[in-house]
C-alpha cells in the first residue's frame, strides 16, 4: 500500500508560505468571537484571496467550545481542511487538545494565562498574547471589555501574517452595517493589539497573506441568505415556520429581504407567520398553496419528521408548496449544530403510503438562490410539494460565489384555470374535474378559491377520490389515481432534467466515476486533483434532483467502478441509486462519512486510495 | 329597515336555496351534524353569500365530512385530524378577500387539535369555527372524547373519570372575541348565531352540541337529543339586524331602547345583534360574566345556549402582517419579482 499523502506538507521555515494555509480559532461559545472571525474572513476576501470560513459551534448560548476554521487557498480550494497549521487557542477548556492537533511546525497564538496551564510542545511556534496589558490601554468602557477581548487575536494576526489595518477597518464597518461607534470600539482593540505585537512578538513562522486578485466581482454569502433571496425573487407569498437550527437564518433572510417586495404604500406582499410548531407551519403552507399562493417553510430533520403527515396530504391532494430542509445530524435531536446529509432518503419518500417527493439538492449559494425561485415554478407546474434539501454547512457558513444570475425564466404558475379559462375548458371537454388528465402528463388543471364561476369549486381531500374530486373507496378508482400520480412523477423527472440537469464532468476514457450530491463538491474537486497527481483519473457526476435523472443511470453504466460519496452514515444516496436501478450495479461503492463535519478532500483521497490500491 | 329586493324563491343574488346545497350526506340518519349543515345552507342563502368567495375547511371525523354536504359552489378542504386551523390560516393569509366556515368536532378540536385551535384564535384569523360537539368519537365507534361528561358510562369503555373540557371557555381564555354555544336541535338560534358570526371580523367560535344518534344519545348524556330538548336554557332571544340582511323574513319590531331586558351588541360592520333576556341575566359584552356563566353551567350542570361572549375584535392576522389590501394570490407577477437592478444592489452588499 502506498503512503497516504499528507494534507499538510512538511515545510521548512525558510520557505515563505503565501495564501495557502488554514487556521482555527477556538473560543468559548457566546464570547463574541463571531465578529472577529467574520472580520478575518471578510478581510481575506477583500484582499482577493480565495477563502472560506466554517463555524463549528455547540448547541448552547454561552460557554461551550466553538471552533471557527478559516482556510485561505491561492488555488481556490474551498473545502474544509482536516488539519490547520495555525491555532488561536483562546479557550482554556480545549487548549490542550487544540495544540495537540497542530502539525509539527504549527503555530499557536495563545493568551498568556492559558499558555501557563497547558502542556508544552517543542515542535510548535508559540505566540503569547498578553490580553490584560492590551485591554488595560484601551478606551473601551469596562462594561464592553469582555465582549471585545477577542479582537486582540485579530490585531495579533494582522501583525504576524500581514493583514492591512485599513482593510480590517472596512470589513469591521461592513460587519456593523456601517455603524461607526461599535466599529471604532472594536478597531481600537485591534490597533492596540497590533501595536503590542509589533513591539513584543518576533515573526518566527513562514505563513503570510498577500493581496491577490482572485475574489474580485465575487460575493461572500451563506446558503440560507441565498435561498431566502431566491424565494423573494421567486414570488413567495406566504412563509410559515417554526424556529429550528440550522434553518432559522433562512427565514431571517426572507424577513431581511421582505422590503424588496413592499408596495408603494409600504405594505407587504409576503406574509411571514411564525407558527406554534412545525405541524402548523406545514398546515399553513399547504392551506396557502391550496388557495393559490406560493408558500414555503424552512426547517430541519425534526421538523421534517413532524411534517410527514402534511406533506403526504399535499402529495396526494396535489397542492404545491416548498419545504427547505437545512439538514443537521440526526437521528432525533442528534447533533443539532453539526452538518449532515442524512435526510435525503426520508425526504424523498416522506409520507406514509406510496409517496415520492421531489427533492432539489443545492451544492452552492448560486444553486440555493436558483432553487429558491425555481422551486416555486416546479411546485406549481407539477402541483406537488418540492423539498429543497440543503445542509448546515451550506446554510450557515459563508461561501464564496459568483453574483447570482437574475431568474432566466418568467414566473410559471402551471395549470391554473381562472373563470374564463374554466369556461373554455368546459366547452372543450364537456366538464371539468380537478384531477382529469386531459394532457396525459398526469397533471390536472386546478382552480383556486375566489374563482367566480359556478363550476369552479372542488373539495380537496386526502381520502380516495375520483378525477372529479369526489370521495371514492373503489379499488379501480384508487389504482387509476395512483397510476396517474406515477405518470405525473415521470413528467416531473423530465422537467427536472431540463431545468436542473446533473453536473457532469465525463471523459469516456476514464473508467472510475464519482457520484455525490450537495455540498461535497468543493472537497471532491480538490480530491480529484489530488487523485490525479496520484495517477487516478476520475469522472464526476453531482445529482441535483430526485426523482433521479436518466443520465445518472448512464453514468453508472459507463464506469467500471463508481464511488458514491456522501456525508451521512448509511450511504443514503447509494441506497436511492439501488432503489432506482434494477440492473446490476454491484460496482457501486458507498463512501459515506457522517461525522457531523463538512467533507474534506483528505478523507475522500484516503478512502479511494485504500480501495484502489488494496 | 327594509328587506332587500328579491324574488319569491330566490335570494338577493337571484339564486335558489337549492343552489346552496352540497352533496348528499352520508352521516347516520338523524345526526345533529346534518341539521347544522342545513342551517349553514339556509344562512348562506338568506344572507346572499357569494359562494365563490367562501372556503370551507375541516379536519377529520364525522363533523369534518360535512363541508361536502353544504355550499357546493364553494371550495373546500378536508385536511388532517386537528390541523384544520393551520390550513385555514394559510389560505386566509394567502387571500384575505376570502371568507371561511370551518367545521370541526370535539375530538378534532378538544384533543389533537387543541393547540392549533387556540393559536388560530390567538392570531385572530377571520373565520367561523364551528365545533359539532357530541362528546364521542363516531368514526372509530364510540370512544369518549375530551368533552364527554365526567362520570359518564359507555358500554365498551366503562366510566369516564376525567372532567369535560369546555371548548367555549377555552376559546375565551385563548382570546376569542366571539364565542357562542348552541344546540343543533335549536335551528333558529343556530342560524342567528351563524349569521352574526359570519359578520365578525375575527375568529368566531360556535360550540354546537350536536347529538350522535348512534353512540351517545341516551337521555343520561348531556350531549343527547332528549337531554338537550328538555334542559336547554336559551340565554336570549336573538335577532340579527344587519344593513343588508333581515333574519328569516320576520317583521322587525322596534323594541323600547330603554328596556333593561334588551342588550344590543354593536358589531364591527354596523350589524346589531339584539338580545332579549330570557332566563338568565347575562351580558355577553363582559368577559368576566362570560367566564362566570360557563363555570356556573359546568358546576350546576346547566345547558345554557346563546351568545356567550363578544368584544370588539382585535386586528386580524392580515392586518398584523401589514399586508396589501388585495389578496396576495391575486397580485400580478410584476409585484412578485423585484427587478434585476434590485438584485444587483443586493449583490453589491455581499461583495
Amino acid at each position: 500500500m502506498a503512503a497516504i499523502p499528507a494534507e499538510v506538507l512538511q515545510k521548512t521555515t525558510t520557505q515563505r508560505i503565501i495564501n495557502d494555509f488554514a487556521f482555527v480559532v477556538a473560543t468559548p461559545n457566546g464570547s463574541g468571537s463571531q465578529t472577529s472571525n467574520n472580520v478575518l474572513v471578510k478581510t481575506l476576501f477583500d484582499m482577493g484571496i480565495p477563502v472560506n470560513g466554517k463555524n463549528l459551534f455547540p448547541s448552547n448560548i454561552k460557554g461551550l467550545p466553538t471552533w471557527y476554521t478559516i482556510r485561505a487557498s491561492k488555488d481556490g480550494y474551498t473545502a474544509r481542511r482536516a488539519t490547520t497549521e495555525i491555532v488561536v487557542a483562546y479557550n482554556l477548556d480545549t487548549a490542550n487538545e487544540d495544540v495537540q492537533n497542530l502539525p509539527a511546525g504549527g503555530v499557536c497564538i495563545v493568551p498568556t494565562d492559558i499558555r501557563k496551564k497547558i502542556s508544552p510542545r517543542e515542535d510548535v511556534i508559540w505566540y503569547e498574547v498578553d490580553i490584560k496589558t492590551i485591554m488595560n490601554t484601551t478606551e473601551v468602557p469596562s462594561d464592553f471589555k469582555k465582549r471585545v477581548e477577542n479582537m486582540t487575536y485579530v490585531g495579533v494576526m494582522a501583525h504576524l501574517f500581514g493583514l492591512p489595518l485599513d482593510m480590517i477597518w472596512t470589513a469591521l464597518l461592513a460587519n456593523f452595517g456601517g455603524k461607526e461607534k461599535p466599529a471604532k470600539m472594536n478597531m481600537n482593540v485591534i490597533e492596540l493589539a497590533h501595536q503590542w505585537s509589533q513591539e513584543n512578538l518576533a515573526k518566527e513562522d513562514p505563513y503570510h497573506f498577500e493581496k491577490m486578485n482572485a475574489t474580485s466581482g465575487k460575493i461572500l454569502i451563506t446558503g440560507n441568505e441565498a435561498g431566502a433571496l431566491g424565494s423573494v425573487f421567486g414570488g413567495v407569498h406566504v412563509v410559515a415556520w417554526y424556529p429550528i437550527t440550522p434553518s432559522t437564518s433562512l427565514v431571517d433572510g426572507v424577513i431581511n429581504f421582505q422590503h424588496l417586495r413592499r408596495d408603494a404604500d409600504g405594505k407587504n406582499t409576503i406574509a411571514i407567520v411564525q407558527a406554534e410548531d412545525e405541524l402548523a407551519a406545514a398546515g399553513m403552507i399547504v392551506g396557502a398553496g391550496f388557495a393559490g399562493a406560493r408558500s414555503m417553510t424552512a426547517t430541519s430533520g425534526p421538523g421534517i419528521s413532524l411534517m410527514a403527515e402534511f406533506t403526504g396530504l399535499a402529495y396526494f391532494a396535489e397542492i404545491p408548496c416548498v419545504i427547505w430542509d437545512i439538514t443537521r445530524m440526526g437521528p432525533s435531536t442528534g447533533l443539532p449544530t453539526r452538518t449532515s446529509q442524512g435526510d435525503i432518503l426520508f425526504a424523498h419518500f416522506l409520507g406514509h403510503g406510496d409517496t415520492r417527493q421531489i427533492c432539489l439538492m443545492p451544492g452552492s449559494p448560486e444553486e440555493a438562490f436558483e432553487f429558491g425561485w425555481r422551486s416555486f415554478d416546479i411546485a406549481d407546474q407539477i402541483q406537488t410539494p418540492v423539498f429543497v434539501v440543503s445542509d448546515l454547512d451550506l446554510g450557515m457558513n459563508n461561501w464564496m460565489s459568483e453574483p447570482f444570475k437574475y431568474p432566466t425564466e418568467p414566473i410559471n404558475r402551471g395549470k391554473v384555470l381562472d373563470a374564463e379559462k374554466l369556461a373554455t375548458f368546459i366547452k372543450e371537454h364537456g366538464k371539468w374535474g380537478r384531477y382529469m388528465d386531459v394532457d396525459a402528463d398526469g397533471i390536472g388543471y386546478r382552480t383556486v378559491p375566489g374563482t367566480n364561476h359556478p363550476m369552479a369549486a372542488y373539495f380537496a381531500r386526502g381520502t380516495g377520490h375520483t378525477e372529479m374530486a369526489v370521495y371514492s373507496e373503489r379499488s379501480d378508482v384508487w389504482m387509476q389515481n395512483m397510476t396517474r400520480l406515477r405518470r405525473k412523477m415521470e413528467t416531473a423527472r423530465h422537467l427536472l432534467e431540463k431545468d436542473i440537469p446533473s453536473i457532469v464532468d465525463y471523459d469516456p476514457a476514464k473508467k472510475t466515476g464519482i457520484i455525490t450530491f450537495g455540498t461535497n463538491e468543493p472537497a471532491i474537486i480538490e480530491a480529484r486533483d489530488w487523485l490525479k497527481r496520484e495517477g487516478i483519473e476520475t469522472n464526476y457526476l453531482r445529482v441535483r434532483t430526485l426523482p433521479l435523472a436518466e443520465d445518472v443511470t448512464e453514468f453508472i453504466h459507463n464506469h467500471d467502478v463508481v464511488y458514491v460519496i456522501e456525508n451521512n452514515f448509511d450511504g443514503q444516496l447509494n441506497q436511492i441509486l439501488h432503489i432506482y436501478h434494477a440492473q446490476d450495479i454491484s460496482h457501486l461503492t458507498s463512501l459515506a462519512l457522517g461525522d457531523g463535519l463538512p467533507m474534506t478532500a483528505k478523507w475522500i483521497v484516503d478512502r479511494i486510495l485504500e480501495m484502489e490500491r488494496h | 329597515m327594509t328587506s332587500p329586493a328579491r324574488g319569491k324563491n330566490t335570494n338577493v343574488l337571484g339564486l335558489t336555496r337549492e343552489d346552496y346545497k352540497g352533496g348528499k350526506s352520508t352521516l347516520c340518519p338523524g345526526c345533529g351534524h346534518d341539521s347544522i349543515s342545513n342551517q349553514i345552507t339556509s344562512m348562506a342563502y338568506e344572507a346572499g353569500i357569494e359562494q365563490y368567495r367562501l372556503v370551507k375547511f375541516s379536519g377529520i371525523g364525522c363533523s369534518s365530512k360535512t363541508p361536502a354536504y353544504f355550499l357546493g359552489r364553494s371550495h373546500g378542504f378536508n385536511a388532517l385530524h386537528g390541523r384544520m386551523p393551520s390550513v385555514a390560516t394559510g389560505a386566509l393569509i394567502a387571500n384575505r378577500e376570502l371568507m371561511a366556515i370551518a367545521v370541526s368536532g370535539d375530538g378534532d378540536t378538544g384533543s389533537i387539535g387543541m393547540g392549533q385551535f387556540k393559536h388560530a384564535i390567538r392570531r385572530n384569523v377571520p373565520f367561523v369555527y364551528i365545533i359539532e360537539n357530541n362528546g364521542v368519537y363516531g368514526l372509530t365507534k364510540g370512544q369518549f372524547s375530551a368533552t364527554a361528561d365526567e362520570g359518564q358510562f359507555l358500554k365498551y369503555y366503562g366510566k369516564n373519570h376525567f372532567p369535560a373540557i369546555d371548548l367555549a371557555l377555552e376559546a375565551i381564555i385563548a382570546g376569542a372575541t366571539f364565542v357562542a354555544r348552541s344546540f343543533s336541535g335549536n335551528a333558529k338560534q343556530v342560524q342567528s348565531l351563524l349569521t352574526a358570526a359570519m359578520r365578525h371580523k375575527g375568529t368566531a367560535v360556535l360550540d354546537i352540541i350536536s347529538p350522535c344518534v348512534t353512540f351517545n344519545n341516551n337521555a343520561d348524556s348531556t350531549k343527547s337529543y332528549p337531554y338537550g330538548q328538555e334542559h336547554e336554557i336559551s340565554l336570549h332571544d336573538i335577532q340579527v339586524l344587519a344593513p343588508d340582511y333581515v333574519e328569516g323574513k320576520a317583521e322587525i319590531t322596534i323594541e323600547d331602547p330603554d328596556d333593561a331586558a334588551i342588550i344590543e351588541v354593536d358589531m364591527h360592520d354596523g350589524t346589531i345583534v339584539r338580545l332579549k333576556k330570557l332566563s338568565h341575566d347575562h351580558d355577553p359584552r363582559s368577559r368576566q360574566q362570560a367566564i362566570n356563566v360557563l363555570e356556573q353551567a359546568q358546576r350546576e350542570n346547566l345547558f345554557m345556549t346563546g351568545l356567550i361572549y363578544y368584544e370588539e375584535p382585535r386586528i386580524t392576522l392580515a392586518e398584523s402582517e401589514n399586508l396589501v389590501e388585495q389578496g396576495l394570490t391575486t397580485l400580478p407577477d410584476a409585484m412578485l419579482r423585484p427587478s434585476a437592478e434590485a438584485l444587483d444592489k443586493v449583490m453589491k452588499q455581499f461583495m
